[in-house]
């Protein structure tokens, strides 16, 4: 789906290089969790993945197509991005805010029809928030905003979503709907999602495959089973943590013990 | 209204109501003054325009004044749309970025140093005032091209922002040098002034704003993206930087102009557009036209009032304004809340 071929990147003024020869395959239908302390590139790694900024050595290929080649339009026709807030600075209404996903699929000058229309309800419904359709967005709160901005990717009807702490505002039962919200998405539109977070309870209930970045490198990648581990979690964050499956909750989890450098 | 999903009915609704608004704006206006016409009178084609007297106050001595409300009403509300999407601040306005200030600054050189030339008919002072604001929209617009990275609005703000406190200073500066003639003629200006008697004035300004009114058309979708936040947009499909290359230079352009044809008149362009998203909703498509059409009907509706109520003497426009659209405005505002 998307691939990230030894790619580096430094800020324009940089003192650091933030991405360092790093490489990365996300196969579609995939949903693969990047993971890693502050400061180790995650968010710059996705930011290279959505577009937004271009690695200054290596490329990015989206179904074998380098990136750098395709339009704005043309990437976001293809690839949406979930931020971790989003803050409307007018009242627009809930709808209004899923139909400007459907801005890379129309003419400059063109309106939403009925067949757009049509889409953004599918989107609130297949997000749980059909009935919100009419409520000003800046009235909603944290959990229902998130679930709206997925809605809006999914109106976008992007086959990629990227998403950047998707979870990192919302309180605990929102944190789990969404979690819940984005597998099921993943089942049954099959969109392939890399998501950045911190969490690392949420990544292992969500994610297939984990990609743990350290110091802008890949210090692992591979199934979520194999990737949590306690060596990977002690080597990334430099914490001793306890990881075991949890039976009742169905995946793996992890309690972080005590700092060790 | 502003709930419904369907974007082409709310646009044709608002249309079709602000549009009206205008044309009977521009319509009665004329009508009202020291001499009491007729429309009947004015458009009764059986007497000859030289005998046809209401028909000459109406097109020659009225109507250019009317004519100029309506097109710097309309530049100032769709500049304020524009800059407070681009900037995604509901504070920010036409002057926001200077271009208000540089065209200040130009007027009163030329006051002061009784510049005494004519360019198409126009003379020194609408000249010095447009090039001024040209001279604060290339530095803002070199100063954002130079700072492209990261949050690039708040930098933009705080720019703009030290530059009219610049360029007010070099006015007042200005000013404090000059004697008490010029003085009094600068202070004038500054208050504002739709005092126009011929249409040469309001076809040049028309030229500039023309060009702006072009690079408005390619914005209404793209400002609702961008009032969501630049990365956002851009990974919706907007090309952010060209979006508000296009937007800062047509707002610039159609502030310029409308502070060279009547002075800087505040408060359009930020009561305005409030008023017409609490009327329609968010959506720029609507709101940019609607903003257009009422800003006209509003500075129409508010020099009105400056030149009658005091009658003969005229008031300044931008204090009826201002003492018209404030309150109304914090009327709605606190309705609402």
């Amino acid at each position: 789906m998307i691939e990230a071929r030894s790619v580096s990147f430094t800020y324009p003024r940089g003192d650091r290089m933030i991405l360092r020869d790093v490489s990365l395959l996300v196969r579609r239908g995939a949903v693969v969790g990047l993971l890693g302390p502050n400061g180790c590139g995650k968010t710059t790694l996705l930011r290279l993945l959505s577009g937004m900024l271009t690695p200054q050595t290596g490329q990015v290929l989206l179904d074998g197509a380098p990136l750098a080649a395709l339009t704005r339009r043309g990437i976001a026709r293809r690839v949406a991005v979930v931020p971790q807030e989003t803050h409307a600075t007018f009242e627009f209404s809930v709808i209004d805010i899923v139909l400007m996903g459907r801005y890379p699929h129309l003419g400059p000058f063109e309106l939403e029809g009925p067949a757009d229309l049509e889409i953004a309800r599918q989107a609130l419904d297949a997000t749980g928030t059909a009935h919100l359709e009419m409520r000003p967005f800046g009235s909603l709160s944290g959990g229902e905003k998130q679930r709206v901005v997925i809605a809006g990717a999914l109106a976008q009807a992007a086959d990629l979503m990227l998403l950047d702490e998707p979870t990192a505002s919302l309180d605990l039962a929102y944190q789990l709907e969404a979690a819940a919200l984005l597998r099921r998405l993943n089942r049954t539109h099959g969109t392939t999602m890399v998501v950045c977070t911190h969490d690392l309870n949420m990544a292992a209930s969500l994610c297939d495959e984990i990609v743990l970045l350290r110091e802008g490198a890949v210090l692992a990648h591979g199934a979520t089973a194999d990737t949590i581990t306690v060596d990977n979690i002690q080597a990334a964050y430099g914490v001793a943590a306890d990881v075991h499956f949890h039976a009742a909750a169905g995946h793996l989890a992890v309690v972080p013990i005590a700092r060790t450098s | 209204m502003p709930g419904r999903p369907d974007v082409r009915r709310r646009l044709a609704v608002s249309l079709a109501a602000f549009g009206t608004l205008a044309l009977l704006a521009i319509l009665l206006a004329p009508l009202v003054g020291s001499t009491p016409i007729t429309l009947a009178r004015v458009f009764d084609r059986s007497i000859p325009f030289a005998d046809n007297v209401d028909a000459q106050i109406f097109f020659v001595a009225r109507l250019p004044r009317v004519l100029a409300a309506a097109l710097v009403g309309a530049a100032l509300a769709m500049a304020g749309v524009v800059f407070q999407a681009l900037l995604r601040n509901p504070l920010a306005s036409p002057d926001t970025l200077g271009v208000s200030a540089g065209a200040a600054l130009g007027a009163v050189l030329a006051i002061t140093f009784n510049a005494d030339f004519t360019l198409l008919g126009v003379t020194a002072v609408p000249l010095a005032s447009f090039a001024g604001s040209i001279g604060a929209l290339i530095i803002v617009y070199g100063l954002s091209a130079a700072r492209r990275r990261g949050t690039s609005t708040l930098v933009l703000l705080l720019a703009g922002v030290t530059l009219t406190a610049l360029l007010s200073a070099i006015s007042a500066f200005v000013r404090y040098l000059a004697d008490f003639t010029e003085t009094l003629r600068t202070v004038r200006w500054l208050m504002g002034s739709l005092d126009i008697g011929a249409f040469t004035p309001i076809a040049v300004a028309a030229v500039p704003m023309g060009i702006a009114i072009a690079g408005f058309a390619m914005l209404p979708r793209i400002l609702d993206l961008i009032s969501m936040g630049a990365e956002s947009a851009a990974a919706r499909g907007v090309d952010v930087t060209r979006a508000e290359r296009i937007a800062l230079v047509s707002a610039s352009l159609a502030t310029g102009s409308a502070v060279a044809l009547a002075g800087p008149i505040g408060f359009v362009g930020i009561v305005v557009p409030h008023l017409v998203r609490l009327l329609v909703g968010a959506d720029h498509r609507v709101v940019l036209p609607a903003s257009a059409l009422f800003g006209a009907s509003f500075l129409i509706a508010c020099d009105l009032v400056a030149r009658i109520v005091f009658a003969p003497t005229e008031l300044p426009v931008g204090v009826v304004t201002a003492l018209i659209g404030g309150p109304f405005f914090l009327w709605l505002l606190f309705r609402h809340a």
